[in-house]
């Protein structure tokens, strides 16, 4: 058993159920990111961890100890919330010392700890102020000392980082992590930006429609995604996803898809196992990462299967650090992402070179990855 | 394992945390459902029985009812706040929505005018009617001002006149809430984006134009709004008309809130009375209900 | 409400414009002359009323009409003037107003962070029941009242408006508390303060605007109500709004205008020191309980 199990869970509203057969087991010091659009059930999640909502059926516990029924005072979790949820009445002090107030906790220890998590998120000199007078980016760290204060099992996020600005917002989960690394401390995180999971993750659960659709390291999710919702929800820009008919090339197998002016394109697979050849003259979807699909010197050196395809460039997006270029693969745009400086020109057709290491094949109808990689 | 002990114990104050909310709401819905509810019901009741001075227990089916509408009493209550209701609505919404449009023109002196135009809301009906009594009394009031300023034909005795005197009703009545309205509609103005203002302008519309096609349109809300409650005002008026004419002379003034009244607790006619009240609770109903069944659902 | 004025999308022209300030200024007259009138003759000796022009100023200042408005004013039998009643509405409308505030407060608090199914029906039971047509209650009221001992006194007169005013608070905080983050009342469950220490630390402390608009609703509701003061205060626990008409209606002897008006002006007084103090949550009360957009 884990720190922390999810067994089954079930959340449902009367006769609709929003929240299907979840089961996760979180290790002491993991950092597990709930990952999913809106709706999908993640903050349903996290909130019957926190005990503010209920658990239909199903139990939740922390360190073996069923907390279902407990009140989310006593779980020995905290949790920051999206608004921060900083209270408007008390200062800075008071609002992270709240809490422990509430437990009974004596004055002077109460001071101790305040000033010990002051320190450490840098915001001693703020301590008398009120919530209306900081940033954002101070909320922001006054509702993590509120949460730190508490010296919790577990650790919860609720989309902590999405009421701030861009720039903030990098450089505040960079401090996260840093927090994280250095107090090892069990944290469930959710949000809806597939960068933060995979950035400030240990795991990541992605969740779509109630049902978690994987669950595994950032690698994993991101190299071997377990159907289409993931391999296009994670990355961004995001996974091509290309229409391809598996045909017999030699003894290998190749993928067969068009190009721009509808051409057959031949692209031989890395995979070559009993599972795909079962899909052998049958419809797939090809996926390819815009890594993946780049120019000859921008292709990955320790890569076995690179091959080239000739196709017409579409639009070239320069974004500085690299060029996005656009071209058409099988009736759709994908995106290739390239080296700042590599010499392609819209209107013209191009060599791509195809990482297909790391190309991956979903059944169009289950939209279930086919096969592994080699 | 530690699965089965812990799962029996539930947290008492989760338990507490349940019922405790319930328990302090109840003392208020007790009350509500006691206080109006039950004693609309009990009303109801009494209006199907044959109670005099005291409530008696007889049924008598639709009796009172027909009695009721019978009466030429109730008869003259009805059309009067018909009369009443109809004027006092319609003129408080125009006063009101003009005031507040023209108020909306960077008003010199805004701040000083929206205070005076407001206050008679404070006032208790009975002081308003005490002083519009009087200014409508012909030999001391208006009438009697114009006299004296030398314009001697001068004729202002509607309060004394059966044919007119309900319209002295809507004259107080208006005064007092009209710059209630106006409060309304202007909140309404403000709330308008400004953006759509100047959009239409550079479309060429002229003053009349924005404000008839897009203003006031957009001011729906506040229209609805001002109709439900001034149309319940109108219904429960009563104060009023006690202080202003005390629903004469004759019975040109009466009205349903003051006709129960004097039926149930002067002329001891308790069933009829009971029975006027509950027209007037649908009468109220048929408007507040739909009303806030929206307001309520909205926030779904 | 807020009163950010329109930065001059609507252009105007001189006519108009002077067009718009007659009206204005007109419909200023026509509100303030009703009040104008009373203070003035309510300055006056009696016989500068009935023989001389409403719209003059007192030629022999007098406060001989408010002395006697205020103490010696024969009152249906009895000539205490209506300072025994404003005595009595004070005491009606303190306890009233308290009680009911806290109650709404309370079930406001209830309904939007503590809700339960079923929920909203309720609210839109107790929101009706500030609009019903009072005449519905008055039979029943009477009697429970006779049998709890309470007919003719404060306290039953106390017990009616918190029944009749809770739906009114109970709207205004409802309203209120709807917009404050749950995030926060979620908050501090987790830092494990129960209902009463949420509502008290973390509620309470930022409902002050709130409060000041239902105290001013109720006070001026309780202060300036009729119908109920006439059908259940009696003679001992008669509120003022019932002794003026009393004192206006009176048949006997002859009608001291000046002295009416003094007494409408006292019964008057508290709700319109109220509405200058503190007019603009006083305009606010009037637009919660009717305009949301």
């Amino acid at each position: 058993m884990g720190f922390l199990d999810i067994n089954n869970a079930v959340k449902a509203y009367g006769a609709v159920e929003v929240l299907h057969q979840v089961d996760i087991s979180v290790e002491e010091g993991e950092f597990l990111v709930l990952v999913g659009p809106s709706g999908c059930g993640k903050s349903t999640l996290l909130n019957m961890i926190a005990g503010l909502e209920s658990v239909t059926k199903g139990t939740i516990s922390i360190k073996d100890r069923v907390i279902n029924d407990v009140h989310p005072s006593k779980r020995n979790i905290a949790m920051v919330f999206q608004s921060y949820a900083l209270y408007p009445n008390m200062t800075v002090g008071q609002n992270i010392t709240f809490g422990l107030e509430m437990h009974g906790t004596p004055k002077p220890e109460r001071q101790a700890k305040l000033a010990d998590v002051a320190k450490l998120l840098q915001i001693d000199h703020l301590l008398d102020r009120k919530p209306g007078q900081l940033s954002g980016g101070q909320r922001q760290r006054v509702a993590m000392g509120r949460a730190l204060v508490r010296d919790p099992d577990v650790f919860l996020f609720d989309e902590p980082l999405s009421n701030l600005d861009a720039k903030l917002r990098v450089d505040m989960r960079t401090e996260i992590k840093k927090l994280h690394q250095r107090l090892k401390r069990t944290i469930v995180y959710v949000t809806h930006d597939q960068i933060e999971a995979m950035t400030l993750s240990t795991r990541i659960a992605v969740m779509n429609k109630g049902y978690i659709q994987q669950l595994g390291t950032p690698k994993e999710i991101y190299d071997t995604p377990a159907n289409l919702f993931v391999a296009s929800f994670m990355g961004s820009p995001s996974m091509n996803l290309i229409p391809a008919v598996l045909v017999a090339d030699g003894d290998q197998i190749a993928a067969r898809i068009t190009g721009f002016d509808g051409q057959p394109l031949l692209l031989r697979l890395s995979q070559n196992d009993q599972t795909i050849r079962n899909y052998l003259d049958a419809q797939v979807i090809l996926g390819i990462r815009p890594e993946a699909l780049t120019d000859a010197d921008g292709a990955d050196r320790n890569a076995r299967n690179l091959q080239v395809i000739r196709n017409q460039v579409t639009v070239t997006e320069p974004a500085g650090s690299d060029t996005f270029v656009t071209t058409v693969l099988g009736g759709k745009d994908c995106v290739a992402r390239m080296r700042a400086d590599a010499d392609v020109h819209p209107g013209q057709p191009f060599d791509f070179t195809v990482n297909m290491d790391k190309a991956v094949i979903f059944d169009p109808k289950t939209e279930d990855r086919i096969a592994g990689r080699h | 394992m530690a699965v089965g002990q812990t799962r029996t114990e539930r947290d008492w104050r989760m338990r507490l945390q349940d019922w405790l909310p319930k328990l302090v709401l109840s003392p208020s819905v007790a009350m509500t459902l006691l206080f109006v509810y039950g004693f609309i019901i009990f009303t109801i009741y009494l209006s199907f029985t044959g109670s005099k001075m005291l409530p008696s227990y007889d049924w008598v089916g639709f009796d009172n009812y027909r009695r009721l509408f019978g009466l030429s009493a109730w008869t003259t209550a009805l059309i009067n706040l018909a009369i009443f209701a109809s004027l006092y609505v319609t003129i408080c919404i125009a006063i009101g929505l003009s005031l507040a449009i023209f108020l909306d023109q960077k008003i010199r002196g805004e701040g000083m005018l929206r205070p005076i135009y407001l206050y008679p809301m404070a006032l208790s009906f009975i002081v308003t009617g005490t002083a519009w009594k009087w200014l409508l009394d012909p030999g001391i009031g208006i009438e009697h001002t114009m006299h004296l300023w030398g314009w001697e034909t001068f004729r202002f005795d509607w309060i004394k006149n059966r044919d007119y005197a309900i319209y002295t009703l809507v004259l107080a009545a208006v005064w007092q809430s009209s710059g209630f309205v106006m409060a309304m509609f202007l909140a309404g103005l403000r709330g308008i984006d400004n953006e759509i203002l100047k959009a239409a302008q550079i479309d060429g519309a002229s003053n009349w134009n924005l404000y008839r096609r897009i203003v006031i349109p957009l001011l729906r809300p506040a229209f609805l709004s001002a109709f439900v409650i001034l149309a319940h005002l109108a219904i429960k008026s009563y104060d009023l008309v006690i202080a202003l004419t005390g629903g004469g002379p004759g019975r040109a003034t009466e009205l349903p809130a003051t006709f129960m009244y004097s039926y149930t607790f002067t002329r001891n006619q308790m069933a009829v009375g009971a029975s006027s009240a509950v027209i007037m609770l649908m009468g109220i109903a048929a408007i507040m209900v739909p009303y806030i069944y929206a307001e309520l659902k909205e926030k779904n | 409400m807020s009163v950010a004025t329109q930065d001059s999308a609507v252009r105007t022209g001189r006519i108009t414009r002077t067009f718009i300030y007659v009206f204005l200024i007109f419909f200023a007259l026509f509100y303030l002359l009703p009040f104008f009138v009373m203070v003035i003759n309510s300055l006056k000796p009696l016989g500068e009323i009935t023989g001389g022009n409403m719209m003059a100023l007192p030629q022999d200042w007098t406060i001989q009409p408010w002395l006697s408005a205020w103490s010696t004013a024969q009152i249906g039998v009895e000539a205490t003037g209506l300072k025994p009643y404003f005595i009595n509405s004070i005491l009606m409308v303190v306890p009233a107003v308290a009680i009911s505030t806290m109650l709404g407060a309370l079930n406001g608090y209830i309904l939007t962070k503590w809700t339960f199914p079923g929920h909203k029906i309720l609210f839109g039971l107790m929101l009706f029941s500030c609009f019903i047509p009072f005449q519905i209650v008055l039979i029943p009221m009477a009697r429970v009242l006779g049998e709890l001992g309470l007919s003719g006194s404060t306290t039953g007169l106390i017990l009616v408006h918190v029944v009749y005013g809770v739906g009114f608070s109970t709207l205004y905080f409802r309203n209120y508390y709807a917009a404050f983050p749950t995030e926060l009342v979620r908050a501090a469950m987790m830092d494990g303060a129960g209902f009463f220490r949420i509502f008290w630390r973390i509620m309470l402390p930022v409902s002050g605007p709130i409060a000041v608009v239902c105290i001013i609703w109720q006070f001026t509701n309780i202060w300036n109500d009729f119908l109920f003061g006439a059908s259940f205060a009696g003679l001992n626990a008669m509120p003022i709004t019932v002794a003026l008409n009393n004192l206006v209606q009176s048949s006997t002897g002859v009608k001291e205008y000046n002295v009416h008006f003094a007494g409408a002006i006292l019964a008057a007084l508290p709700t319109l020191l109220v509405y200058i103090v503190a007019g603009r949550y006083f305009v606010r009360g009037l637009m919660a309980g009717s305009v949301k957009g």
